[in-house]
């Protein structure tokens, strides 16, 4: 493996003026992709700063009114099993069970796993050479490549990767604020804000700085959150990325619904949020297949499919719908 | 809160830190670590770039944790630490300053294998017995896992509370998931680890 030396953080201050003044630092938490980034030539930084001593950095707390506060440090196994985000948020627990191992989850940290770099198959090879996000300028082998598990919203010619991240698709449907702290002091990023579509600068997946220390995720209270479900399909039953994958959250009376939350995972270099449906599924009622089809539908016109990938339109769709009706089913 | 398997993961490190390192070569850097290996004390001196799973099988000789993949994806690595199970190919060895950790060799107490082992041996849960080590300390730390009440993607409603009761051959089959075999013994292993749980 390339060569790094490795020293610990006790202060987070002095860890993000580290970060701020050396390009050549990185962060590590649970490592588990940094770790794989760097075994694949990915990720060559000189130094490591072990972040897992910081204080107060890995508490799941329940905010007054309903919200929660995750902390970057804390687990995701340990997010997943908490009684407060299994009771008033089942997408997001639901959105870390669906996501790696027993054994990944045991390590992997929040921060993270929204930090994660995307698994397209030319990124990953250190032998290709044709990808934008490793080496900008180089090209994308996947725009003419085999692009079966690539974006079919938001791509560019630089780019046409998808995030990996299950939890980012949840923590989009439910407006989580990223909390950062730099070297200005701290900020709070809402998440539509946090990942950024790849358009000639693929190399940069979100808003972070040099300097930047993710150090929570607070996830505000909102009424459809009680009844929500993430639906992920994929090539295999269990242990692998997305093909598509659906956030749903809704709140109704009686079966017509109030309001909707929608995001899609495996779809864009980002969490897809289907604004569009969102808004006209409001009235529809939860036994109208057809009229819940039809409003899924008008958030798919801007799709643009690649070579090999145009059956994710129509199973995203489907994945959309099947993810509301099980949230429905949790009113 | 729900009850969880102990960990420190995330919490101040409780040990001094490692002395200073010696410099090798650009960035190559030597640092002591200290460490419990299955409840024994250990000092090494590794690289800072050395994995969790190279310095127990070449600095402690234990080579009974595998070395596959390397890149997280089949299990066969699996360790304990404090208690949790982790994937030794995707950790530094210089991160584990203070840290208990168990390896397939510190799983027989006095002599006697542990209950899983001998459920693996019972139910032939293996072949060519490379992935072994790792299924077997995975469904080790995975039946605390349910026992301390966490659900999986096999739980079909997270909100309800789970109870070992629970584990039905779905769930061992999902949370098994992270430890491939290359023979194909999923059946014997599942009937293993479900062998050993009604002994539990």
């Amino acid at each position: 493996m390339h060569p790094f030396t490795l020293s610990r953080a006790d202060d987070p201050a002095k860890a993000i003026t580290a970060h701020a003044l050396d390009p050549q630092l990185a962060f590590i938490a649970g490592g588990t992709d940094l770790i794989g980034l760097i075994k694949d030539r990915a990720a060559l930084p000189e130094r490591l700063l072990d972040i897992n001593g910081l204080p107060h950095m890995a508490e799941i707390q329940a905010l007054p009114g309903g919200g929660l506060r995750i902390g970057a440090l804390a687990r995701m196994s340990d997010v997943a099993a908490d009684t407060e985000v299994r009771t008033h948020f089942p997408v997001i627990a639901e959105a870390l069970l669906f996501a790696a191992s027993g054994q990944l989850r045991n390590m992997a940290s929040i921060g993270g796993n929204i930090m994660q770099r995307t698994r397209c198959a030319y990124f990953r090879d250190e032998t290709d050479g044709r990808c934008n996000k490793r080496s900008p300028g180089s090209g994308c082998a996947a725009r003419h490549g085999l692009n079966r598990n690539h974006a079919i919203f938001g791509w560019s010619q630089s780019c046409v990767a998808t995030n990996p991240s299950d939890l980012a698709v949840a923590l989009a449907a439910m407006d989580a604020i990223v909390i950062v702290r730099g070297q200005a002091g701290e900020r709070r990023i809402p998440f539509a804000d946090f990942h950024r579509l790849p358009g000639n600068t693929p190399e940069r997946d979100n808003a972070l700085d040099r300097g930047d220390l993710i150090v929570a995720i607070e996830v505000p209270a909102n009424i459809e959150a009680r009844a929500s479900h993430y639906l992920k399909v994929r090539d295999r039953a269990s242990y692998e990325f997305a093909l598509v994958s659906a956030a749903a959250a809704l709140a109704a009376d009686g079966r017509s619904i109030l309001s909707a939350r929608l995001a899609m995972g495996g779809v864009a270099h980002k969490p897809w949020r289907l604004t569009a449906a969102e808004r006209n599924l409001r009235g529809i009622s939860l036994d109208d297949i057809d009229g819940l089809r039809s409003t899924i539908a008008a958030s798919f016109v801007d799709a643009r499919p690649l070579a090999h990938n145009a059956f994710k339109v129509e199973l995203a769709q489907r994945v959309a719908l099947r993810a509301m009706q099980t949230a429905g089913a949790r009113i | 809160m729900s009850k969880a398997p102990k960990s420190d993961y995330g919490k101040a490190a409780s040990g001094q830190p490692p002395s200073g390192p010696t410099r090798g070569g650009p960035n190559v850097e030597l640092v002591p670590v200290n460490l419990t290996v299955n409840g024994r004390a250990r000092t090494i001196t590794v690289e800072s770039r050395t994995t969790l799973l190279d310095a127990l099988r070449e600095s402690l000789a234990l080579t009974g944790t595998k070395k596959a993949c390397d890149r997280g994806e089949c299990g066969a690595c699996t360790v304990h630490i404090n208690g949790r199970r982790v994937l030794s190919c995707m950790t530094l060895a210089a991160m584990q300053e203070g840290k208990k950790i168990t390896t397939i060799e510190g799983l027989e107490q006095n002599g006697m294998l542990h209950p899983l082992q001998l459920a693996f041996i019972e139910h032939d849960g293996f072949q060519c017995g490379f992935c072994t080590s790792g299924q077997i300390m995975s469904g080790v730390a995975m039946i605390e896992e349910a026992k301390a009440g966490w659900p999986s993607a096999a739980t079909a409603d997270p909100r309800r509370p789970f109870r070992l009761a629970d584990l039905s051959r779905a769930e061992i089959q999902e949370r098994m998931s992270g430890n491939l075999c290359r023979c194909a013994c999923y059946p014997n292993i599942v009937d293993a680890v479900e062998k050993a749980v009604a002994r539990s």
